[in-house]
């Protein structure tokens, strides 16, 4: 793999160069906290942060967008026929993306790009997209990445993964987008950067001082976990808003909307959560999960039972730890998947299974 | 405020021993600074659990809604003007409740402390009017009293209204408070400069309904920004949808809502929601003469109609 | 990319009403553009999702057998915001459909088979599917004894009922209509449940016997106790799951079930099967 070193005085110069051909999207400091912003000419990213307080899974999987468009007017022609709404798929690169955020778009992606369909709303953006990573040297109190088979360095989902090492940067080209685009900016100065950033990367690691143990959870029953009685208590606390779904970099679910002005209409496509009340209720009335304990039972027994199984592939989780710093009623997951993993391991689960 | 812990404690202890109550809900112990998680207690051993600090601003009486156990409920002043407000509503009876009072003098805005320090905020710690923020590379002390919630900061009701037991001594009753100066200020601007205020307060929105799912008034079955027949509100992102939603939720606390924080306190972007509730509480102070949840004797004024309502604003 | 939310555009044909209640519908679309219905070339027991433009889109079961060529059929209860404005179109009206989704009953494994199939209420939609498809000349040697329990609150809450008369004539299909109770001197078929019903007229279950069912979950949560006593074991007895969906092709993770999507991995099951997953449906 390649690594090209980057001065940081020739910086901007790279990004005026790329500018030409990307749009490009990254952290920007709004009142307290940072969020990703797309970039106008001559903005930079600012990098002085930790993580951003939404992740960035909105730039490629909008919070609300347009699927498609119609006419309700029976005097013209297409009336009543939905029609792709206008997109834009230009390319566009997304600087400064965290290692956490980077492994959740692949997680993503399991779920819009499948054998049997594929979503071309998240699927065009995405392959417009090329990520530029920013790995964590100072990841926050709360991050546990390393134990949900992710880490401050790691290079899944990313097409480049940059480090900031003083006065320039060391940036490792990882995939053919990535090439592409360090091609854009001009950054082509090779240098033998491994060792250096390995050593940055178990520097890193060391730092992060939470973890999860999701060991027994991939052999544990369904059903016994589903029955065990913390749930009660996990639950309490919850009044079931969406905030842990909406800053979470790996929720998907969404809703879809039609709405109309006047005679012209729009079907859109808006995040939802599995915490609302009503997100499984049926037409008759009838809602499989009507009481606060089913609902935040399936949320972690989604991302920590559910996904496992069905994908075989770790966790539904990156650790990126916003769900924990932001749930109005601090329900902690890094709490219940310890709760969800020891009851894996008792004679509870063993006995069922 | 250690103090209060161990009385919560011995309180609640002694009314499950007693079997007064089939539980007792409470904080214990968040895991992120400036949290605390709001618990219940079955058994007398589980209220070892329970805490008591500046960190407590969730408003507990959310939990109550239709429960029909015997509970015993931790309220500070807010708090317990909203258990009022649950009684007279009929969302739950006061022979179930043993209201727990704690007499308040204010909690901390977590929000205005994480906008003081560039870097992360690893530890919060209380020693009497003071607060110790630590991060990675700073540490600071902080005056209790600059960092406390913008309700608690204006509040004139600290001590509970209704409480069965007390945590502390009721403390002294906040005077000659300006509670809506800031409310003036924004009445005062042009048209203009009041929609972009708005819509600046409102920008960040990402419609996860914190703030209502927080507050013990939104209890509606369906919500209005649920209802499909009809459909009242987008659920788009579109600024329409979000400020009908703002703007609704806030009249449909008008008369009610006790401006305990916990809406904007829920808030994972930090909107200040509350200009809505406090204009609507100042307009209820003026037109009717009305303070929500102080006595389970009277009624909020949306709630029934007298000949001298003042109807000038009627044109 | 093809994109798998568009709908294809059909054209209400013909609206039949069902029941004496005037809730139930039976809709015949026709694609406007012929070669779509190539595209959706779909087996009994699928679903699709029927497109309103302005209201919304509703999951409904395919009531048009696939040997019935030509047009698609679906019949479709007066609930909610979309069925309600559905039942207020009329004959020429546009729409759309997507589709077909979800699994269906699982033919290969039924062939050479004696067949039960056990309905309720406004549930028979895809048995009917089923049902047509299997008494089709090139199919019916394929499948073993036929039997059917259908019933419905009363004989005007029946659905397709010149077709229940005609099929209860044939000698190649055992037919058992009955209806919870009527005072119509001239009914001539079952009164009685549709588990006692079952109980009492439907042949036994062995190895080489499957059940389909689909009905209300009162009526599933009885009939299944006769069906064991009967001998169907769990992994022979066919059902079709409802949930709440959006999407329709698995990824608004709305109509899960444990890592079951209803939409993508059902919403045809074997008992066994649902035995595994949590009871939140």
């Amino acid at each position: 793999m390649k690594i090209v070193k980057v001065d940081k005085k020739d910086w901007t110069d790279g990004l005026a160069k790329l500018y030409r051909t990307y749009r490009l999207f990254g952290p920007v400091k709004e009142g307290a906290f940072h969020c990703f912003r797309e970039l106008a000419e001559g903005d930079r990213p600012d990098f002085e942060f930790q993580n951003t307080r939404l992740s960035a899974k909105g730039i490629i999987y909008p919070q609300s967008e347009d699927m498609f468009v119609y006419t309700l007017d029976e005097s013209r022609e297409d009336h009543h026929i939905l029609k792709e709404a206008p997109k834009d798929d230009t390319p566009r690169a997304v600087l400064g993306i965290r290692p956490c955020d980077a492994k959740a778009v692949s997680l993503l992606k399991l779920n819009f790009d499948t054998p049997d369909y594929k979503d071309p709303y998240w699927l065009d953006r995405y392959n417009a997209t090329t990520l530029v990573g920013l790995a964590c040297d100072q990841p926050c109190g709360t991050c546990f990445c390393t134990s949900t088979g992710c880490g401050p360095y790691h290079e899944e989902g990313l097409d480049l993964l940059m480090t900031d090492a003083g006065d320039h940067y060391l940036i490792k080209l990882l995939s053919a987008k990535g090439e592409r685009l360090a091609q854009s900016a001009g950054w082509d100065g090779e240098i033998d950067g491994l060792a250096v950033m390995e050593n940055r990367k178990k520097a890193a690691e060391a730092k992060i001082t939470q973890s999860i143990a999701t060991d027994n959870l991939r052999a544990a029953d369904t059903l016994a976990l589903h029955q065990a009685d913390f749930w009660e208590e996990i639950s309490f606390a919850c009044i079931n808003c969406g905030t842990c779904t909406y800053v979470c970099p790996t929720c998907w679910c969404f809703d879809i909307q039609d709405e109309v002005h006047g005679k012209n209409g729009k079907r859109v496509r808006n995040w939802d959560s599995c915490m609302f009340p009503i997100f499984t209720v049926h037409t008759t009335g009838h809602n499989p999960r009507d009481t606060k304990l089913q609902r935040v039972r399936q949320r972690f027994m989604h991302k920590l039972k559910y996904f496992v199984d069905k994908y075989e592939t770790g966790i539904m989780c990156v650790g990126c730890g916003r769900c924990v710093q932001h749930c109005p009623v601090n329900i902690d997951i890094r709490r219940v998947c310890e709760l969800m993993n020891s009851h894996a391991a008792s004679d509870a689960c063993a006995a069922e299974g | 405020m250690i103090k209060y812990s161990d009385s919560i404690r011995e309180i609640s202890e002694r009314l499950l021993k007693e079997c007064r109550v089939d539980m007792v809900i409470g904080f214990r112990r968040g895991t992120v600074p400036m949290m605390n998680e709001p618990c219940f207690a079955k058994t007398p051993e589980e209220v070892q659990a329970f805490v008591w600090d500046s960190n407590c601003g969730i408003n507990l009486a959310n939990y109550l809604t239709d429960r029909k156990e015997k509970i015993g409920i931790v309220a500070k002043g807010c708090d317990s003007r909203n258990i009022v407000t649950h009684i007279i509503e009929n969302k739950i009876k006061r022979e179930q409740l043993v209201v727990i009072g704690v007499p308040c003098k204010g909690m901390i805005d977590k929000h205005n402390i994480a906008a003081r320090f560039g870097g992360e905020i690893l530890d919060v710690a209380e020693e009497s009017d003071q607060i110790i923020v630590k991060g990675h590379d700073f540490e600071e002390t902080l005056a209790k009293e600059d960092v406390l919630q913008e309700n608690c900061r204006l509040c004139i009701h600290r001590n509970p209204v209704i409480y069965d037991e007390l945590a502390g001594e009721l403390v002294d009753e906040q005077q000659d408070v300006d509670r809506y100066e800031e409310v003036r200020r924004i009445e005062a601007m042009a048209t203009d400069d009041k929609w972009a205020y708005f819509d600046d307060l409102l920008k960040n929105c990402i419609r996860c309904y914190a703030c209502r799912n927080a507050c013990p008034l939104c209890y509606c079955p369906t919500c209005f920004v649920d209802e499909s027949k009809p459909q009242w509100v987008g659920k788009s992102q579109d600024p329409i949808d979000i400020r009908t939603f703002h703007f609704l939720r806030a009249f449909h606390c008008a008369g009610r809502c006790t401006d305990c924080g916990a809406c904007q306190r829920a808030c994972p972007v930090g909107i200040n929601m509350r200009v809505f509730t406090k204009k609507l509480e100042k307009d209820c102070l003026d037109l009717f003469g009305w303070e929500a949840g102080l006595s389970l004797e009277s009624r909020p004024p949306l709630d029934f109609y007298r000949p001298d309502d003042p109807d000038d604003f009627i044109k | 990319m093809e994109n798998p939310y568009l709908p294809y555009p059909v054209r209400i044909d013909d609206i039949v009403v069902e029941t004496e209640d005037r809730n139930l519908r039976t809709f015949k679309l026709v694609f406007l553009n012929p070669q779509d219905e190539d595209k959706f070339a779909y087996r009994a027991g699928q679903f699709a999702e029927l497109s309103i433009a302005g209201r919304g889109e509703i999951p409904i079961g395919i009531a048009s057998s696939p040997v019935e060529k030509g047009f698609l059929k679906f019949t479709i209860n007066r609930a909610g915001v979309v069925t309600s404005h559905l039942h207020q179109m009329k004959s020429g009206d546009i729409m759309g459909v997507r589709g077909p989704l979800g699994n269906w009953y699982p033919w290969d494994v039924l062939e050479g088979k004696n067949i039960l199939i056990v309905g309720g209420g406004f549930a028979f939609t895809t048995l009917r599917s089923s049902i047509i498809y299997m008494l089709h000349p090139q199919n019916r040697s394929k499948f073993g004894e036929i039997s059917v329990v259908y019933g419905a609150r009363t004989p005007g809450m029946l659905l397709y009922k010149d077709e229940l008369i005609e099929w209860e004539k044939r000698d190649d299909i055992n037919m058992h209509i009955t209806v919870d109770a009527t005072d119509d001197p001239d009914w001539k078929y079952n009164v009685g449940f549709v588990p006692p019903i079952t109980e009492q007229k439907a042949p036994q279950g062995d190895d080489n016997s499957f059940a389909i069912v689909c009905g209300p979950p009162i009526m599933i949560k009885f009939t299944q106790p006769v069906l064991e006593k009967l001998g169907y074991t769990h992994d022979h007895i066919i059902m079709s799951l409802e949930n709440r969906m959006k999407c329709g092709i698995g990824m608004c993770g709305r109509c899960g079930i444990g890592k079951e999507l209803v939409c993508k991995d059902g919403p045809v099951f074997t008992l066994s099967e649902i035995n595994k997953t949590p009871r939140e449906y």
